[in-house]
Formats: C-alpha cells, structure tokens, sequence
C-alpha cells in the first residue's frame, strides 16, 4: 500500500513534466497546424544554456531564467528562419523539416559537449518526505509540482483572458479572417512558437535533475511520453495535454514499479494504441477527423 | 470630392489570363454601391484584390486618396478598410462574444470600451445576444452573417467590402441584413460596396449599381434605373 501511494505520488509530478511539454506541442500545433519533432532537441539546447549560466554564476534561478529566454529565442528562431520558408500546403513539409533540425541540433549538441551526462543540482532536496512512515514527495518533487500548476494556471490566463490570448487563438483557428480584423498572424505566429519552446525548455530542465543527467538526448523519452499524450487528448487540447500527462506520469510510475523499467514504453504504446482504436481524434478533441 | 475608395488600372490574373483587366471604379463617402455580375464575373477577387488578400500584377487601390497598395491586409483593415468575406467568416472555434471583441480590438482602446462597444452590437442585433456564449460553429447561417457583419462594423471602418451576405440565407433574414446595413451607412457615413447575386435586394439598398462581366466593368449607374433597364437585367443579370 505504502508502495502505491509513493508510486503515484511521483507519476504525478513526473506526469506534470509530461503535461508541460505535451502542452508546448498543443501550443505549437496550434498556432502553426505542426507536429513540432524538434521540440525535444531545441528544449534541450535551451537547458545547456541553462546548465551553462548556473554554472557560471551558481544559481539555478538564473539558469531557468536562461532557458526559458533561450527556449523562446530559439522556437522563434526556428519558426522565422526555417518554418516560414517551407510549404505550408499539407503538413509533411514541415515535420520533415523539423526532424531534419532535430538531427543537426543533436549532433552539434554532442560535438559541443560529447556524449556524457553532466550531472544538474537540483535547488531542492531529491529525497522524499516521509508522512506518517509512508514516503511521498521530495520537495524537489513539490516544487515541481508548483512550477508547473502555475505555468498551466499562466497559460490558460493568457489564452483565454487576455486579448493576446484572444488574438492567438483566432490567428491559429482562421488566419485569414484574423487578418482582416487588423490581427498581425504573422506575428501571432512567431510568438505561438516562442512560447512553445519556452514552456518544452522549462519542461526539460525541470526533467533533468530526476534524470541521470544533460546530454544531447535528456529530453528524447519525455518528448515520446509527450507526443503520446498530445495525441491521447487530442492536439487541440491543453486540458487533453494535461489530464493526459499526468496520467502517462502514473501509468508510466506503476509499470515502473511494479512491472520494471524496461516494460514502460510497453505500456504507453498500449495505451496509445487503446485510445487511438476507441476514440482516433484523441480523447478531448473537438473535431471528428484530424488533419494529420 | 476625393472618393472613399478608389481602384486604378487593378489587373489580377491567374496562371496568365486576368481575371480583372485595367479595372477602375471609385465609390463616394457614404455611397453604397451593388456589385453585380455573372459567377466568374471577378466580383471576389475585386474584393480581395481591394483588401490584400488576393495581390494584383498591376493598379493600386486607394482609400480617401491615401494609396494602400503597399500595405499588408491588417494594416489595410486598421486604417478602415474592412471586407466581409463570403461565407465561413466567423471564426467557428470562438464564441460570438469572442468574435465581436475581435472586432472590437483596434478602434476601441482598453476593456471597458470594448465592452460598451460589443454591447452596442447587441442592441443592433438581438439575436445574437442570445447566443454570446454559443461558438461559431453551432450558429444559423443567418447569425453568423449578422455575426460577421456586427463585427466588421465594430471596426468602424471607413469602406466595408461585403462578399454575397445574402447566400444561402432565407429571405426574411436578407432583408433584416439589408435594413440594418442601409440604416448604418445612412446614420454613419459608412461606404459600402456589395458584391451580391442577389441583385433584388441589392438594389434595394443601393444608391448605384455597377455590373461586371468577364473582369471588366460593363454598366455603371444609378441601382433604380439599373433595376428598370430590361436590356441590361436580360443581357447581365439573368432576370
């Protein structure tokens, strides 16, 4: 029993990472109707210039601060210099572009910084809480859990109470009629990005401290458990990415577990294929038949 | 006097044949002018190629003698050029109080002007009212057409492009469309070109009709004698 409730406890804030970044592939497949493959490789680059920053001025606070900025410099970096120029028309140009990018991101990541894991300090301790004999959280874990309620509580405010919000989500769903409002898309679009890869960087940083360690592949497996949740809930809907990641972070926390490491990818490519027989548009999609 | 809006020697072309040839037509402030003519005649593109959306190979359009050629689509509507494009305007993913605050962005400054401006909308047109929290998708053909036009008017733009309002629409809820249209432009000064099939009813609401054939314009005159002219309305538009 106690087992359990620690395995779910840390599938929950494990599946909150998860939700972030599934979140960032709902951000991008919203304002671009992309499938953003290189999100993993650009959020990982941003989490070196974090690991680079702490380093040099020994706080993390300014290294999330790093990646964040990097997160987004570098999306909308992508979206301007490269997105912008491929056709538009269907949807294939532009993921074989980004898993293009992926490959020349990764591969100049690891001639930078070579193949090992650099261990990153978490600000908290690793170590789990113990409540009434049963251990729980760390407060690393807890933190975490923090940071990213916040960060969903943010967004939601963004898109749906403010105007940008408004101009963002119009911009995505009917560029031009948005356009004839006055509604800069362009630019709309641009930001979509680097908020995007802003939120997949904090992801990503947030991940690797649990994890062995930074390399040019610390975030490959989170953006697989990712991409699962987005099309699970479907890749129109945060609330999809987050009910969605919290319970891949379970799922994925139980299998581990109980089961073993090696049996978990196992079980989120079940579970995909589950979903995908029962409700094929994800499970909160609003539309009947996706586009791609 | 110096007209709303002007086209000049606008030249559109697909895959080289023109779909508008050498095209002039200027509308006075506050005329409303009927844009008729065959499907095909150009009619849309004249629309779009007035708007932005659609770039011409040659000519330039001019709004109050400020010529807009250079400018993108938003920066043609935030200086009060507004198209209602023909049917699926509304954004459908928003709600109708979403779509009108859209809207409302530009020319209404800060929340609580926006939302004195939407209000207003509401008065105008009272269906919708009833349906501020529905989305876009689950509205009637004619709530979406008074959506998009409460919108576009919300804008207050100088010259207001619209692109058949009356598809599809059942005849009660054209006139209703066109009264409110023919009320706004008498009350505010709105210039107004509409692009219709429907030449009844656009007639009805016009001050001048000008018909298109083949990208170039055909007739020019005032909509009453347009409407009496039996050679023209047998030879143009097909009634």
């Amino acid at each position: 029993m106690d087992r359990l409730v620690f395995l779910l406890a840390t599938g929950l804030a494990r599946g909150l990472v998860v939700a972030l970044f599934a979140l960032s592939l709902v951000i991008v497949w919203r304002a671009a109707r992309l499938v953003n493959f290189a999100q993993a490789a650009t959020a990982t680059a941003a989490v070196f210039a974090a690991f680079a920053v702490t380093g040099a001025t020994g706080s993390f606070w300014a290294g999330l601060a790093a990646a964040l900025l990097a997160g987004a410099a570098l999306s909308a970096a992508v979206e301007r210099g490269l997105m912008r120029r491929v056709p538009q028309a269907t949807p294939l140009p532009g993921m074989i572009v980004a898993i293009g990018l992926v490959m020349v991101l990764q591969s100049a990541l690891g001639i930078a910084f070579g193949p090992r894991h650099r261990p990153m300090v978490a600000p908290f301790d690793e170590r789990p809480l113990v409540v009434g004999g049963v251990p729980l959280l760390s407060p690393y874990d807890l933190f975490v859990l923090v940071v990213a309620l916040a960060v969903v509580g943010l967004l939601a405010w963004l898109f749906n109470g403010t105007s940008l919000g408004l101009q963002l989500r119009a911009s995505a769903a009917a560029p031009e009629v948005s356009r004839l409002l006055g509604v800069r898309v362009p630019r709309m679009v641009t930001l979509g990005w680097a908020l995007s890869g802003a939120v997949a960087a904090l992801a990503a940083l947030l991940l690797v401290p649990t994890e062995l360690g930074l390399n040019a592949h610390s975030a490959d497996l989170l953006f697989v458990h990712a991409f699962t949740v987005a099309v699970l809930g479907g890749l129109d809907s945060p609330t999809g990415a987050l009910v969605g990641g919290v319970a891949v972070g379970v799922l994925v926390s139980l299998v581990t577990g109980y089961l073993g490491a090696g049996v978990a990818p196992l079980a989120v490519l079940a579970l995909l294929t589950l979903v995908l027989l029962v409700r094929p548009g994800g499970i909160f999609a609003t539309t009947e038949v996706r586009t791609a | 006097m110096t007209p709303a809006l002007a086209v000049d020697g606008l030249t559109v072309g697909y895959a080289g044949a023109p779909v508008l040839d050498d095209l002039r037509l200027e509308v006075a402030p506050g005329e409303v002018v009927a844009l008729l003519g065959a499907n095909g005649a150009g009619k849309t593109t004249l629309l779009r190629a007035a708007s932005g959306l659609t770039p011409p190979r040659a000519g330039r359009v001019l709004l109050d003698g400020a010529d807009l050629t250079a400018l993108s689509v938003e920066d043609r509507a935030r200086r009060g050029l507004a198209q209602v494009p023909e049917g699926r305007s509304v954004v459908t993913e928003l709600t109708v109080d979403e779509n009108l605050h859209l809207g409302a962005l530009w020319c209404h400054p800060g929340r609580a002007a926006r939302r004195a401006a939407v209000a207003r909308t509401y008065d105008l047109f009272e269906p919708l009212a009833r349906r501020r929290t529905s989305l876009g998708h689950q509205l009637s053909g004619g709530e979406r057409q008074m959506l998009a036009l409460g919108r576009a008017l919300l804008a207050r733009p100088r010259v207001l492009l619209l692109d058949e309002p009356s598809l599809g629409l059942a005849p009660r809820v054209v006139a209703q469309l066109m009264g409110v249209l023919r009320t706004t432009a008498r009350e505010t000064g709105l210039t107004v070109l509409l692009a219709e099939q429907n030449v009844t009813s656009a007639l009805s609401i016009a001050d001048r009709g000008v018909v298109l054939s083949l990208g170039a314009v055909v007739a020019d005159a005032p909509a009453a004698e347009l409407a009496g002219d039996p050679t023209l309305r047998h030879a143009y538009l097909g009634f």
